[in-house]
């Protein structure tokens, strides 16, 4: 606890010292303390006292910048990279004579790239700047001296106004809820903006507050918690004519949230502006980088070196050539270069010094090799994929009317390296509505319907033996009925015919039965929403189980219809007359559900007047909490969970308790204690005050809730597994249900072998009940070990013997308590190296946190990108650890979503974005960095080159703008093609072929090999262009006018042959032609002519080499052209070549797949006899192939 | 991208709430780019794509290099190196000294003609091991100057040889100043062959880049001396040596024009050339050459072209062969699915 004080000792120190003062001398010693601090003066924002307090204004700005940092801002932002830094620098050097071009064609392509990303800030900015301004000056209604409400701008409310929302209305800032247009005081709230849940929250003033009246002349001080991003805790007292209640996220209205299904409310505003929850939470989501920028940084450091070495090597040549140019005796020998009177850049007497100066100059010269457009190039094309994704139709979800979204643009390519996906179950797997299919009360189990789980485990079997199960006709039966019976009810899927249609009262147990529904009917959070015209009730719920138990209430007779803060009404049926009545129970306590209590309960006052505890939680807990009689049933009902659980049931245990008024009221007045305690370590208490009372319970049955497989989620996970995808699933479910539901969704196939890892063993039981805590750790850790040791060398036992191609396929299992063992520093890298061996991977029984650290320890592991998915609050963790998380926008609210960098609406629709998507962004990422570094190479080089025959002065080979435009203008549009649209193959051969996705995973379009390749080319290409030409474009004359080469038309022709080389290397290197690509490749080169003609009538001051260099010199010369057209193929001759030696000896996975494309004619069939008639288009006949491979290989485990 | 919730929730305040959320779906629209199903060709490397494209390109280049070859042929060119021979023999052991010193530097050439020369005659001097690209040299001008008198005095860029005595010099700079300053005098059988020096420079530095107005002045007056003298009453743009010389060489190695003959010579000629021989080229040993030379369409005489369009031409057949062999002999089923295997490492590019 000590620690825990601690963590709150940071920069609010400072700030509750100031507003310690006023308060100090309070009595309430847990107020005042660090971070509980907060005070409000009600109604009173002008007192002395909370002027001093000086609390913000309800002004927000969401902006990145302001218009006065703007520029600073935005520019040292872009310079924090690398690359620009030099580029700036160079910027600067190139106003010094060092330069070796002039400053302004340096200065122009960098100011256009920096300004390029400055608009596009700027631009967002200005969004959202604007939304800002929107929601600042939206009206609100607060209370005035005058005693009336008036209305103001949000921006102008202080802490500690009244305000009234009406209904639709947004609240303007955080709210202390005081009264409501409703007699209690309760109000309505969708908090979609907030955590993205759409059904209605319901709220409830103190009872103090809630008339109406009071208003006009309340004075309160509020005392409470630091601004903080938790959405739903809340901890503080209201002071109130002279008493101290307590207040609880009940009573708080956040900023940002509506107010549904109400007229008004009248609030105190406790937070305003960036202290409101909601801002608080506003913080950007963790940055990630993907593999392949990560690789890139490292490239760039390699194209610095060769940048270096290369200046180096001129600078010494440049050293040693300039020291000759004056002899020992003086003379000079370059006389032409007057070295005997020079500046210090070409001094011979000091050539180690104008050696030094050189290398800078080389440095600026040679700059080329470092591509500058390239992350701004990136950067656009990544977003422009991100839109692709969002585009995606095939990516759309319907009925939520969601379609996929790219939230970060970051890691598009990282989507085609995929090597592990952990998944979540629940919502994830599955749809996560819930469906009421089974009950078992007091021994008797109920409901005759059949899951997924089991038709798809009954299937499997049926594969191998035919059906004959015993109640296989019975559930058959069931179905008719199912058909003809009413109409089906969201939520409820349940049919047996003892219960329903009000059967139940001639049950033998009727009396249970009637108490098992009255639990599920009273114990819950859903609030009864009335159609006013139809009568029909329908109910939100904090979660779909809690939906499901309502509705299956209410189908069965006990329709709960109104709550109010002190009462919840049913219609009922007595089980006695049969007839309907209303009764009405007296809500006294309701102990809420939480992840770590894992159970729920609410105190009731029955009509009776009987305190009743009504509890329903998970059957580890609650069996523990059974009264000695209340055991009757327990041995049939934990054999009914069992089973459910193995159906791929979620189960949970209902049980009550009558109170006796004496114990109810101690415990109440403990309880209170504990619930008015303003401090952090309120919710121990309150726990262990429930805690207190949550005991002795009576046995009444267990519930089982179906919640659906997602559609689509076994064929998709079995199109990433062939991908060669694993996937992990970690839950929270128990073992069997995790396990059934792995063979439903076909993670686990018939055929592999199942490693169980578990610490349900007698021996480390019989340890547990001794309850000596040390020795269990010990054996469980030793039996873990133990079984993974085991689980190793039955793999490496398969793999031992699996020369015969077809290796045995193994999946693990662990549950929770194992993998804390499992986690342990001393035995991951043999739980990982087990896990790594097998195909899938369940984790049954995981916590959060478990989630988090099995996804680093697969991330850091093996190295291996890993993607985590997930739609709940429980997976954020996850999700963040991940390289990439991805967010389902599913039943349970958008935290994941928040905390995402992709957020789809279904499981399926990851195979499109893996294999289609992420395939394909990877291949476009990965080709267009090789080919910039080719095309900067290439470029840069030939400059190097010339320098050798320029005795490496410096002189570059071309004009100073044609240098400059060449990043910018003549080779950049093509990439950006590249890296947007290129295709290897359809979206629909992506998804029929998944092993082409290994392309990404094994990194081949991004390997060194490759990289180092592309580089290679790009050396080897500078060399051809730049000999080539000077040896052809020697001495003699190139025109029948007798005129020779010059400095001007050498350098034209080998730029033209650099821009020609450049743009078809990239025409040949792609494998989709749309007309944008023809348009950018070939509009580049016209553009570089263009540029050419434009450039060339300028004045010659301004055009120098360049003046009218096409349209006189080189244009109407045919031994240009020819040069140029041997230069651009001898250049791209070896790339072509190697590529037709590639593709025909060691073809490439999208190679072969085009190519099944294309053949379209028939093939006999020659491997097997048994083979089909040779009719067959090749591609059936690939995929039966396949499927028969399969099969042998199932085959042959069996 | 970023996730703004305060922000976000501003923006669907406006919007979201008009309960029409069905009538605009978020659906995507469809179109084909937004699908990126746009039509496309796919070029894909077939054995016989890959043996067509470079039987094509050896279709193509072989009769282009046979071509340029045969223009190549046509062209007959005379080249004489005199830098050595035409110091007398007791200077050579110190040709600087001579080429230094004071005197006539006169020299006797005599040429041969093996072919019969068309007029026009280029005659060029070539020199070797001569930076005309080294960056301080190129860049030691003042364009603006030779433009126009107006900016006489924009001479900063032309150190050290930017003026005389607080005098700018026209045209400044070095390059101008090392201007090329032998000459030639021929004659065939005794007569003199005119060599007609109009006409040698590119049309555009005379009209642009030289003004007419503009006179030598100053020149070669400095401390040393460097090339050529000017005549300061000819502006510079009729200085077409002078325009020539000034249009820099991209190699160490260069020919520049000098005149034009223009009478056609005849196979047997012998041609006597007079030179003074006053350029340095000896203190960096630069080799100096008189080169006479017809034309053809294709320009001067270079085999290399002819020769490097039938090596590439050979290449590609040979390749074509190759690949032809290759896939006969050891042919791959397109789309052979077997090299889908699992646990294959395919390589490189």
């Amino acid at each position: 606890m000590a620690g825990e004080r601690r963590k709150g000792v940071r920069l609010s120190k400072l700030y509750s010292f100031k507003c310690f003062k006023p308060s100090s001398g309070e009595d309430h010693s847990h107020i005042g303390s660090r971070g509980y601090s907060r005070v409000v003066f009600c109604n009173d924002p002008d007192t002395p006292e909370a002027l001093e307090l000086n609390y913000k204004g309800n002004y927000v700005s969401t902006t990145k910048y302001t218009a006065a940092n703007f520029i600073p801002k935005s520019l040292f932002e872009q310079f924090r990279r690398v690359a620009n830094i030099y580029f700036l620098v160079v910027a600067f050097v190139s106003f010094s004579p060092l330069a070796p071009y002039t400053a302004p064609s340096v200065l122009a392509p960098l100011l256009f790239v920096i300004g390029a990303t400055m608009v596009k800030e700027g631009v967002e900015d200005w969004r959202r700047r604007k939304q800002d301004i929107e929601a600042n000056n939206r009206k609100v209604q607060v209370f005035g001296k005058n005693g009336t409400f008036g209305e103001t701008k949000w921006k102008n409310l202080r802490v500690g106004d009244i305000v009234k929302v009406h209904k639709d209305d947004y609240f303007p800032a955080d709210l202390l809820l005081l009264s409501s247009s409703y007699e209690d005081g309760i109000c309505y709230v969708e908090t979609m903006n907030l955590d993205g849940e759409t059904n209605l929250k319901l709220k409830h003033a103190l009872e103090i507050t809630s008339d109406e009246e009071s208003i006009k002349n309340f004075r309160g001080v509020i005392k409470c918690e630091d601004p903080n991003e938790h959405l739903y805790s809340f901890v503080g007292t209201l002071q109130f004519q002279g008493k101290q209640y307590p207040l609880s996220p009940q009573q708080m209205l956040l900023r940002d949230s509506k107010l549904k299904n109400t007229d008004y409310i009248h609030g105190v505003v406790v937070f305003t502006g960036h202290d409101t929850k909601v801002m608080q939470n506003a913080t950007d989501p963790p940055s990630k980088r993907s593999k392949i920028e990560k690789k890139m940084d490292k490239i760039i450091y390699i194209l610095f070196s060769i940048l270096i070495v290369i200046s180096f090597t001129g600078s010494v040549f440049f050293g040693i050539i300039t020291r000759r140019d004056l002899s020992d005796d003086g003379k000079l020998t370059r006389w032409y270069l007057r070295p005997d009177e020079t500046t210090v850049f070409y001094e011979p007497q000091r050539a180690v010094l104008a050696a030094f100066f050189h290398f800078l100059t080389a440095l600026m010269l040679y700059g080329y090799l470092i591509p500058i457009s390239l992350y701004v190039s990136i950067e656009v094309v990544k977003v422009l994929q991100s839109i692709f994704i969002n585009q995606d139709q095939e990516m759309y979800h319907e009925e939520t009317d969601r379609p996929a979204r790219a939230r970060t643009s970051n890691l598009n390519e990282e989507l085609g390296q995929v090597d592990t996906i952990l998944s979540d179950k629940t919502g994830t797997l599955t749809c996560n509505s819930m469906e009421f299919v089974k009950c078992s009360i007091a021994g008797t189990a109920y409901g005759r319907g059949m899951t997924e789980v089991e038709m798809a485990l009954r299937k499997q079997k049926g594969m191998m033996r035919p059906q004959e199960e015993a109640d296989n006709d019975d559930s058959l039966s069931i179905k008719e009925i199912k058909a003809s019976s009413t109409k089906s009810v969201k939520g409820f899927n349940f049919w047996d015919e003892r219960i329903v249609d009000g059967e139940w009262i001639n049950q033998p147990n009727a009396e249970l039965i009637q108490k098992f529904f009255r639990v599920l009917a009273i114990c819950h959070t859903a609030v009864p929403d009335v159609n006013s015209d139809t009568r029909e009730i329908t109910y939100e719920a904090e979660s779909p189980d809690e939906a499901a138990f309502v509705i299956a209430s209410r189908e069965l007779g006990f329709e709960f219809f109104e709550r109010s803060q002190t009462n919840i009404s049913l219609h009922e049926i007595d089980h006695m007359t049969g007839e309907k009545v209303d009764r009405v129970y007296e809500l006294l306590h309701v102990l809420e559900f939480s992840s770590s209590r894992k159970r729920m309960s609410v105190i009731v006052r029955n009509p009776e007047n009987q305190l009743l505890l009504l509890s329903k939680g998970a059957d580890s807990v609650m069996f523990e909490r059974l009264a000695k009689h209340g055991r009757q049933n327990e041995r049939e009902t934990k054999e009914h969970i069992k089973r459910y659980a193995e159906a791929g049931l979620r189960t949970l245990v209902i049980t009550y308790r009558e109170v006796d008024e004496d114990e109810y009221r101690i415990w109440e007045e403990e309880f209170l204690k504990a619930k008015t305690l303003v401090s952090e370590d309120r919710d121990a208490l309150i726990d262990a005050a429930a805690d207190n009372i949550e005991k002795d319970l009576i046995l009444l049955g267990s519930t089982a809730v179906e919640d659906k497989l997602q559609k689509g989620v076994p064929d998709c996970i079995d199109k990433l597994s062939q991908a060669g995808v694993k996937i992990w699933v970690l839950t929270g479910d128990k073992t069997e249900t995790a396990i059934n539901i792995g063979y439903a969704c076909s993670l686990l196939r018939e055929g592999m072998k199942k490693i169980l890892i578990t610490l349900d063993s007698p021996d480390v039981e019989a340890l547990e009940k001794q309850g000596d805590k040390d020795a269990v750790a010990k054996a469980s850790f030793q039996s873990i070990k133990k079984q993974l040791r085991e689980g190793m060398s039955q793999t490496f036992a398969a793999t031992g013997n699996s020369a015969n191609e077809n290796p045995e396929t193994f999946g693990l299992v662990i549950d929770g308590k194992s993998l804390t063992f499992a986690l342990d520093k001393k035995l991951e890298k043999e739980f990982l190296e087990l896990a790594i061996r097998c195909n899938s991977v369940i984790c049954c029984r995981s916590s959060p946190k478990q989630k988090a650290l099995v996804t680093r320890l697969v991330k850091s592991g093996t190295g291996r990108t890993t993607l985590a998915i997930g739609d709940g609050a429980n997976d954020v963790g996850m999700l963040q650890e991940a390289d990439i998380g991805v967010g389902i926008s599913g039943a349970e609210g958008m935290q994941a979503v928040m905390a995402s960098d992709f957020a789809i609406a279904q499981f399926r629709f990851l195979e499109r974005l893996l294999l289609v998507h992420g395939h394909w962004c990877y291949r476009r990422i990965a080709i267009m960095i090789c080919y910039f570094f080719y095309k900067n190479l290439t470029f840069g080089f030939t400059l190097f080159w010339y320098e050798a025959y320029a005795s490496f002065s410096g002189k570059p080979a071309y004009n100073d703008w044609y240098m400059s435009c060449y990043n910018v203008f003549f080779t950049s549009l093509p990439v950006i093609a590249l890296g947007v649209f290129d295709q290897d193959v359809s979206a629909r051969l992506c998804l029929k072929y998944p092993i082409l996705y290994q392309e990404g995973v094994q990194n081949i379009l991004f390997s060194w090999e490759r990289i180092l390749g592309w580089m290679l080319n790009g050396i080897i290409s500078s060399m051809i262009i730049f000999f080539l030409t000077i040896k052809t474009m020697a001495a003699q004359a190139f025109q029948k006018d007798g005129q020779v080469v010059d400095y001007s038309v050498l350098g034209v022709t080998m730029y033209s042959s650099v821009v020609w080389t450049v743009n078809c290397q990239m025409a040949i290197s792609i494998n989709y032609f749309t007309w944008i690509q023809h348009c950018f490749i070939w509009g580049s080169i016209g553009f570089w002519y263009l540029f050419l003609v434009v450039y060339g009538s300028l004045p010659p001051t301004f055009s120098t080499t360049a003046f009218q260099v096409l349209v006189e010199t080189s244009g109407p010369s045919p031994f240009c052209w020819l040069t140029l057209v041997l230069v651009m193929v001898s250049a791209l001759l070896p790339y072509f070549s190697y590529r037709a030696f590639q593709i025909k000896f060691r073809p490439m996975y999208h190679d072969i797949i085009v190519e099944q494309r294309r053949t379209e004619r028939p093939e006999t069939a020659t491997r097997t006899t048994s083979a089909v008639s040779g009719e067959l288009p090749v591609q059936v006949e690939f995929t039966l192939h396949h499927l028969k491979a399969n099969l042998s290989r199932r085959d042959s485990w069996n | 991208m970023s996730s703004n919730t305060a922000s976000s929730s501003a923006a669907t305040a406006g919007s979201g709430d008009s309960s029409a959320a069905r009538k605009n779906s978020k659906r995507p629209k469809y179109s084909k780019f937004t699908q990126q199903e746009l039509p496309a060709c796919k070029p894909i490397l077939t054995p016989g794509w890959v043996i067509s494209t470079f039987l094509i390109v050896s279709v193509i280049f072989i009769p282009l290099g046979v071509i340029s070859l045969f223009a190549s042929q046509d062209v007959v060119e005379i080249v004489d190196r005199y830098d050595n021979d035409c110091i007398p023999a007791p200077a050579r052991t110190n040709k600087v000294a001579y080429i230094q010193g004071g005197g006539d530097k006169a020299c006797n050439r005599t040429l041969r003609v093996t072919k019969r020369m068309k007029q026009p005659i280029y005659v060029y001097y070539q020199l070797e091991n001569f930076y005309q690209n080294h960056r301080r040299y190129v860049k030691s001008r003042s364009d603006s100057q030779l433009r126009s008198p107006k900016y006489e005095n924009q001479i900063s860029a032309c150190k050290p040889e930017d003026d005389v005595g607080g005098q700018p010099i026209v045209p400044c700079g070095l390059v101008a100043w090392s201007l090329f300053n032998d000459t030639y005098t021929l004659s065939r059988n005794n007569t003199r062959l005119a060599v007609n020096k109009k006409g040698i420079a590119w049309k555009s530095d005379k009209e642009h880049k030289f003004g007419n107005r503009v006179f030598p002045k100053n020149f070669q007056k400095g401390n040393l001396t460097g090339g050529a003298s000017l005549d300061p009453d000819i502006p510079l743009s009729e200085q077409e040596d002078l325009i020539v010389w000034m249009r820099t060489a991209a190699l160490p190695t260069f020919r520049k024009l000098y005149g034009k003959i223009e009478t056609d010579l005849e196979m047997g000629d012998t041609i006597h050339v007079t030179l003074q021989n006053n350029y340095n080229t000896y203190s960096f040993s630069g080799k100096k050459k008189l080169v006479l030379s017809t034309t053809s369409w294709l320009g001067g005489k270079n085999d290399f072209l002819g020769i490097a369009y039938l090596t590439v031409g050979g290449i590609c057949f040979f390749l074509a062969l190759a690949f032809t062999i290759m896939y006969l002999v050891k042919p791959r089923r397109l789309g052979d699915p077997s090299y889908l295997s699992w646990n294959r490492n395919p390589g490189g590019r």
